[in-house]
């Protein structure tokens, strides 16, 4: 449903203010997590740790994206979709502040790993980071093109991120149990690996806003109870 | 002005014995409210209802239930049929050549528009209040009573405590309690509105109109009135024509959103002001219209 431009331009520009900077702090964001892949990568500590220092650029744009939402929400009392969006918005900046920190704290186990030689190849925990990445971007796609069936794709695609996270999980356990001196990078390889699972799980929490936003429809929990807890 | 107790006739308690007993707007049977259940059982039937000033057709075959101890709200923009429709639903605008209406509006299990209804009787049933207030030039005691003995007779005690029983339900009886003999003119706008939600309340009507109440009283009037609205639903049906969307979104149960003369969306305004069905109403709502 393609609706009209507001009767008011002020609102209208206001309402693709939210829009935009909620685009804006997608994007950073996954600029995060792409860095958090390259210091893991190439075990490039100082990375890490300017990622870490970076974090309250994430913050801050939550924090404005809330404000200018509870102020639209005050002046203009918005109904039906605009209130949908302004709702979801509240919501969903939350999970992207939460991916953020998510990167950060990949971002703080590559400092602890430092040089340490890999554990296990990096390349499942990239592919899964790529995966989650990949989810985001549909995700802020989905929500850009108020495309339905691709946010109902990035919840599916959860799914790739929990068998990596399951696969990682018991390569490390194996090497936990071959020898004690593995305990140390076990840890720090298997918290990323839970760190991404998570990623994956906020992105899902964007694309059902998403899909609120765009139907009014109330998919959470119900989406992932009927995938994993019934099927 | 004649004092209420100076009545000739028999005194009488019996709410609303028509003058003329031709004909009983009242319910055969009606739905009785389910504690704790919202009432869905339908007051008024609108079926097929028409209406023109002249040749001009102002509503196009409108289908609409008004539900039992609700409150309905029709919004849309000006020229779109809302007052039109309210004003069909009391057969008001006979006062004026050249305008009618067809179709059926059933109460009770009556056509309304069968012109044999006694129309005075139905304006009682079918109160109406307007956007301006408009009390009588007389005391705030005799707004009241005036319109109660045009259909019953009451002793002067049972007119008294139907004056302030009035004046209760429209939440203006501590405020005018020691001022009863003063010009209802005199009162303040909000006041002076709900003294006129409580004069058509007073002769016990089945259903409120309430053509835009608060449009031309300040935000604490305009709350006031909002939450007698809300009060009153307890024991009318109420159908609201107003220009506020956030008033209609406040105090209705359901909503209707009409244009050029046609009902365009009925449902539950909580659905209506969160996922309406029609892009049309979106398009109003959020203000993308025009």
């Amino acid at each position: 449903m393609s609706l009209r431009q507001h009767t008011s331009q002020d609102f209208e520009a206001e309402l693709e203010s939210v829009r935009q900077r909620i685009f804006e702090m997608g994007r950073h964001v996954d600029q995060v997590l792409e860095s958090a892949g390259k210091a893991l990568l190439a075990g490039d500590s100082e990375l890490g740790e300017r990622i870490i220092a970076g974090d309250e650029e994430t913050d801050s744009m939550e924090l404005e994206i809330d404000h200018l939402c509870l102020e639209i929400l005050a002046r203009r009392q918005p109904v039906a979709g605009d209130l949908r969006l302004l709702t979801s918005a509240l919501k969903l900046v939350i999970d992207l502040e939460r991916i953020g920190d998510l990167g950060v704290s990949i971002a703080g186990r590559v400092v602890e790993l430092g040089r340490e030689p890999p554990l296990i190849p990096y390349e499942d925990l990239m592919r899964m980071m790529l995966t989650a990445r990949e989810m985001l971007t549909e995700a802020m796609a989905a929500l850009k093109d108020q495309d339905v069936a691709r946010a109902r794709r990035v919840i599916d695609k959860d799914e790739v991120v929990d068998a990596y996270y399951s696969q990682i999980f018991n390569d490390v356990l194996s090497h936990m149990r071959e020898s004690p001196e593995n305990i140390f990078r076990a840890t720090r390889v298997q918290a990323i690996s839970k760190y991404i699972e998570r990623i994956g799980d906020h992105v899902s929490n964007v694309a059902e806003r998403v899909i609120f936003i765009v139907t009014g429809e109330d998919v959470r929990h119900f989406s992932r109870m009927s995938r994993s807890d019934f099927s | 002005m004649e004092s209420p107790s100076s009545h000739s006739s028999p005194p009488s308690n019996t709410p609303l014995e028509p003058a003329s007993a031709a004909v009983s707007l009242h319910p055969a049977a009606s739905v009785p409210a389910q504690k704790g259940q919202p009432v869905r059982s339908p007051k008024v039937e609108i079926r097929d209802l028409c209406f023109f000033y002249g040749k001009y057709k102002a509503l196009h075959d409108v289908n609409l239930d008004i539900h039992d101890r609700q409150i309905t709200a029709f919004i849309g923009p000006s020229g779109c049929g809302k007052s039109t429709l309210l004003r069909t639903l009391n057969r008001i605008y006979e006062l004026y050549p050249g305008q009618r209406a067809s179709g059926k509006i059933m109460l009770g299990g009556r056509n309304l528009l069968e012109r044999a209804d006694d129309v005075n009787l139905l304006r009682a049933k079918v109160g109406m209040v307007f956007q301006k207030p408009t009390p009588f030039p007389m005391s705030v005691h005799d707004n009241i009573s005036f319109g109660v003995q045009l259909y019953e007779r009451l002793s002067h005690s049972d007119m008294e405590g139907r004056v302030q029983w009035a004046l209760e339900k429209a939440a203006l009886w501590e405020e005018v309690k020691d001022k009863l003999r003063q010009d209802g003119t005199a009162l303040s706008g909000g006041q002076q509105q709900r003294l006129c939600i409580a004069r058509a309340v007073a002769v016990k009507p089945d259903v409120l109109l309430l053509d835009e109440p608060a449009s031309a009283l300040d935000p604490i009037s305009t709350q006031k009135i909002e939450q007698l609205i809300t009060d009153l639903k307890k024991d009318y049906t109420i159908a609201i024509v107003t220009h506020n969307m956030q008033q209609a979104a406040r105090v209705s149960d359901y909503t209707a959103f009409m244009y050029l003369g046609r009902l365009v969306e009925f449902g539950e305004t909580k659905k209506l002001f969160m996922k309406p069905a029609q892009q049309q109403t979106e398009e109003y709502i959020t203000g993308r219209f025009g």
